[in-house]
């Protein structure tokens, strides 16, 4: 299929790209890496009047270190992240999430805001930053806000994004050196999205999270509890009846393997 | 005198390079979506996206009415027809476009035509048909449950073929005190060849002619169909198949979107294009397999099966296609279900049901996958439970090689080989013994080990017999060549066969090289052409190397003759002392060359002698093997797997292939073939599926959701040989294009079930996704508790 009639518009700047959104006509969709638009245009099953592109906004590619923060452009592509620029303990942490995510050709043009922004409950990054935590960086006609990574996707491809707003930048917090992290998928074919992800950050305030579901990807308190304890492993039944007692609607084989994915994630993480 | 004109090893058994890779890895083929015409048209169709419903209106959009096309527009197109003569058998006919009624999501309702396929989707999208829905049948086993909703309303019910033969196994119930029986399901998918289907139509005025380039396997056949559903007369037919990427069987269907192409470029005089998306291939063109099985083996306590009982269902989908029919798979599943095994009591009941899914087509194997499938699966059923090592089952109850040829119990002649020599060279390059061992323990991960095994026979290249017992549109008669040699001594070959993908212009050359000693660099092979090529009814059936291979060797001898009378002249001998032998005629007294034969010929037919054969140096002849009942191949393949009992999920850790495709031509094409065939089957047993849910919508529109088997799917694969010639074929030659995707879902499955044995869970339908396969444990641990 082809895609149904639109506009592109190539922007600048932000603000040209801000303005774009706020005064189009008609339904208008930020076009970053387009390796999830794309497609879904061509099965008309998005249909925009209007696409602005970023790709020639500076300053939205940029990898930065500030203090103790990172800032990740929005966008960066997976591609770069899989080649290591980002430094340090996060750095790798990212790196063993991007190099999974799809084939090479995509990551060369699919971008960690795009995910981020198109919240499909089976990419990957949704799930991998939650376990990092932090801030999202993000712009609109009133100038630029910021918000907990904790919270931001509220469904399947739903976010707090407003309609005139643009995901800007990505900001995670630079783990320790002696941080560990642990990132399980189970997927039907390498590169395929997820039938279930376990991410696991385990700091000073270990994060785990259980992702590709079919809503948002959700921390698992009682996992996060018995590894702030100090435990090394969980087993799947344990996994299986914390996961049970949040009531995230999976059925028996749902259940088994983001429980797999969450013990295996921590096995990863202390092996 | 001339056999064997080839002595420098570029003839029958030589790992010739494919001369056709030349274009295709410099990405220089040509094919039918390549084609430019100035002022051509793309189509795009309005496509039904209800599974089962009455049409109760369709508006064109505004303005555009005379670029849309619905049935009754299209006045000389006729419904496609699909005649077959197996008693009871319930032709559906199928419109090219809608009337009345839609039965399948996809089913095209409306055509409509643009300067380009965006602009065309756009007047699809804009065309607005208003449905009245009807409960749709959308499970095989329920279509033939009373009371089902009928598809078809002048039907009493849903089966459009029955087959059944009978049998009293009171003749062995006192010996078969082993009954094992098990229910299986081979699931619908699609058959993706890289290429989908294209098709590029056009009126020639000069000619009077409808010029169609289509990517298909059966270009005769196609103009049998183009003329007989469109009402001209064959001469105003032209079909030419340019490269094609891949068929798999799904290029041997007339396509509606083919016929209405053809309807319109003769209508409005306009080129006309229609390219498939890969959504409409996975919807709505290429569905195939999707049988139910039922098997009961009854068997000695030594694990001798004595009977066999067997109910199939067959999900035909919602019409009959040209010219194979929709009952092939179901009648095929019929006469090959005891695969290579010696029986005493056969009873089997085929049911073929319609539903509202698109139409069944054949696909690489056709029907043999899904009943290798389930007899294997049952085999080895039967040898847990008997306590015996399965490769021992298979080879104990195998034909042998000494009762070779052999009429099986369903009436297949069985020509030559070897079959239980396949189960203990595969069993050997397997390491089953090490196997046995190494499954005393778990994997160190966790995982489980299992070994698994699957034997076929599969008929190849069967003819005029087999198919005028069935009674369908296309009876293969005798495969016909034409040769020609050149001016300057290179060779034209021309066949009716089309290769897509099968290296056939390098092992067609292989053929010719070997009776004629020409270099297969000079033979320039032309297929695909029904204006250039004899009749033939195209690629099929693992049937070109024996039948256009066997006409071409038989075309080339006589060629020969006919320059051994001109080349002994030229040498002033006789001509018994002449032979053909590496492109020249050579005598004891010296040789000339083929080019100086076609000197003579074409530019100085002066120096001829006078017993000179006036047919000249062309010459089409005709071959049929005799009995044309059938070149048997075989094969065992085995394979170990790794079961990931928390997770269901299942990798293939090694896979070993024993074949036997008699004389091999180009044992490097035999092997890719193979190859790719095997990578086809892990397909079938790990990842593909054409769901539907309860309402009849697909569930898998994209590769999103259609897996397909990729590089990282694929193992190491070592494969093996046995030569066993066919006794009744052109140097021995039996057919192979098939074969690698028959035994593979069986192999995976055996093995799956050889590691889950402790457990106690089996699996018993494809694909084994890890869902089913935890499923499968979950279920047995839970019976255990």
């Amino acid at each position: 299929m082809k895609p149904a009639k639109f506009d592109h518009q190539r922007v600048s700047t932000l603000d040209e790209a801000l303005q774009a959104l706020g005064s189009a006509d008609g339904e208008a969709r930020i076009l970053g890496g387009g390796q999830s638009l794309g497609p879904m245009m061509n099965l008309r099953l998005a249909q925009p009047d209007l696409l602005i592109d970023l790709s020639r906004v500076s300053g939205l590619d940029r990898i930065e270190s500030i203090g103790r923060t990172l800032r990740i452009g929005a966008r960066v592509t997976h591609a770069r992240i899989e080649d290591g620029e980002v430094p340090g303990t996060t750095g790798t942490y990212m790196q063993t999430v991007a190099s999974g995510i799809s084939y090479r050709s995509v990551r060369n043009r699919g971008t960690i805001g795009g995910s981020v922004a198109h919240a499909d409950p089976s990419a990957d990054w949704p799930t991998a930053i939650l376990a990092l935590g932090g801030e999202l960086v993000i712009a609109g006609p009133n100038g630029e806000r910021q918000t907990q990574i904790d919270g931001f996707q509220t469904g399947p491809f739903t976010t707090g994004l407003g309609f005139d707003e643009i995901l800007v930048a990505i900001e995670v917090p630079q783990l320790d050196e002696n941080c560990r992290f642990g990132y399980y998928k189970v997927n039907r074919k390498p590169g395929e999205f997820a039938d279930a992800i376990g991410a696991v950050v385990i700091g000073a305030a270990p994060r785990a999270v259980c992702g590709a579901t079919e809503s948002a990807p959700f921390r698992v308190p009682g996992i996060e509890h018995k590894l702030a304890a100090g435990a090394t492993s969980v087993s799947v039944a344990e996994a299986r009846d914390i996961l049970a007692g949040m009531e995230p609607g999976f059925d028996d084989y749902e259940l088994q393997i983001h429980a797999v994915a969450l013990s295996r994630a921590i096995g990863r993480a202390f092996a | 005198m001339a056999d064997g004109g080839s002595t420098d090893g570029k003839g029958i058994g030589a790992r010739v390079l494919r001369k056709e890779d030349n274009r295709h890895l410099a990405g220089r083929g040509n094919f039918t979506g390549d084609i430019r015409r100035p002022g051509q048209k793309d189509l795009a169709f309005v496509r039904s996206p209800v599974a089962h419903a009455r049409i109760v209106s369709i508006t064109k959009p505004a303005g555009f009415e005379g670029a849309v096309f619905i049935a009754e527009d299209a006045v000389g197109m006729r419904n496609m027809r699909a005649p077959s003569k197996l008693p009871g058998y319930k032709g559906a006919d199928y419109p090219a476009l809608a009337i009345g009624k839609v039965r399948f999501v996809g089913e095209p309702v409306a055509v409509c035509v643009a300067d380009t396929r965006a602009a065309a989707e756009d007047l699809a999208q804009a065309t607005v048909v208003e449905y009245e829905e009807l409960p749709p049948v959308v499970d095989m086993v329920s279509a033939v449950a009373p009371g089902a909703p009928l598809i078809h309303e002048d039907w009493d019910d849903n089966v459009a073929l029955q087959t059944f033969s009978d049998a009293d196994f009171s003749s062995i119930a006192a010996r078969a005190t082993v009954v094992v029986s098990r229910e299986y399901r081979m699931a619908r998918q699609a058959m993706n060849p890289m290429e989908g289907k294209a098709v590029f139509a056009e009126w020639d005025d000069r000619t009077d002619q409808l010029m169609m380039w289509t990517s298909t396997q059966v270009p005769h056949l196609i103009r049998n169909g183009l003329a007989q559903f469109l009402g001209l007369d064959q001469r105003q037919v032209r079909v030419i198949a340019p490269d094609v990427g891949g068929g798999f069987g799904y290029k041997v269907i007339l396509q509606p979107e083919e016929l209405v192409a053809g309807w319109l470029a003769r209508h409005l005089k306009l080129p006309i294009r229609w390219v498939e998306d890969r959504r409409e291939h996975l919807v709505t063109g290429a569905n195939c397999r999707e049988h139910y099985y039922k098997v009961t083996v009854h068997a000695t306590p030594e694990g001798k099966i004595l009977g066999l009982d067997c109910d199939v269902i067959v999900d035909g989908g919602a019409y009959s296609v040209y010219p194979f029919t929709n009952g092939l798979e179901g009648a095929m599943a019929h006469g090959n279900l005891p695969g290579p095994y010696k029986l005493e009591i056969y009873r089997c009941r085929t049911r073929t049901v319609v539903s509202n899914k698109p139409p069944l087509l054949p696909y690489r194997g056709v029907a043999r996958p899904g009943v290798c499938f389930a007899m294997e699966m049952t085999i080895d059923a039967l040898a847990r439970q008997i306590g015996k090592e399965p490769s021992a089952v298979r080879a104990m109850n195998m034909v042998e090689e000494a009762e070779m040829p052999f009429m099986s119990i369903a009436k297949k002649h069985f020509d030559s080989g070897n079959y239980a020599k396949s189960v203990d060279m595969a069993a050997e390059m397997i390491g089953l013994a090490d196997v046995r061992k190494r499954q005393q323990q778990p994997l160190p991960d966790g995982r489980l080990l299992g070994v698994g095994m699957g034997s076929y026979v599969e008929q190849t290249a069967h003819g005029t017999s087999v198919f005028a017992s069935w009674g369908v549109a296309m009876v293969p008669g005798y495969e016909q060549a034409t040769v020609r040699l050149t001016p300057d001594g290179g060779l034209e070959l021309r066949i009716g066969v089309q290769s897509h993908g099968q290296g056939m212009e390098t092992s067609m050359a292989q053929m010719a090289h070997e009776v004629l000693g020409i270099d297969p660099d000079k033979v320039m092979v032309t297929h695909g052409d029904t204006g250039l090529t004899p009749y033939s009814t195209g690629t099929y059936a693992s049937r070109s190397m024996v039948m256009a291979g066997g006409a071409t060797v038989r075309a080339c001898k006589v060629l020969a003759q006919r320059m051994e009378i001109i080349g002994a002249h030229l040498l002033q001998c006789d001509r018994a002392e002449v032979k053909v032998r590496e492109g020249k005629v050579v005598s004891g007294k010296g040789e000339v060359s083929f080019a100086e034969i076609g000197r003579v010929w074409y530019l100085n037919p002066d120096e001829l002698p006078e017993d000179v054969d006036q047919g000249g140096v062309e010459v089409t002849m005709g071959y049929r093997p005799e009995p044309d009942s059938g070149a048997f191949t075989y094969a065992t393949h085995a394979c170990t797997v790794a079961v990931d009992p928390d997770i269901g999920e299942v990798e293939v850790l090694d896979y070993v292939i024993v074949e036997d495709c008699g004389t091999m031509v180009n044992p490097m094409i035999v092997e890719g073939q193979t190859f790719g065939g095997a990578t086809q089957g892990i397909g079938t047993a790990l990842l593909e599926e054409s769901g539907f849910d309860a309402t009849g919508q697909p569930t898998a529109s994209t590769f999103a959701d259609y897996m397909m088997p990729g590089a990282t799917d694929a193992p190491h694969y070592r494969i093996d040989h046995i030569v066993s010639p066919s006794p009744f074929t052109e140097y021995g030659i039996k057919g192979m294009g098939e074969g690698g995707t028959i035994p593979t879902p069986a192999a995976i499955g055996n093995a799956i079930n050889d590691a889950l044995k402790a457990i106690g869970a089996e699996v018993g339908q494809t694909p084994f996704t890890p869902r089913r396969v935890r499923e499968a444990i979950v279920k047995a641990k839970g019976a255990a508790a």
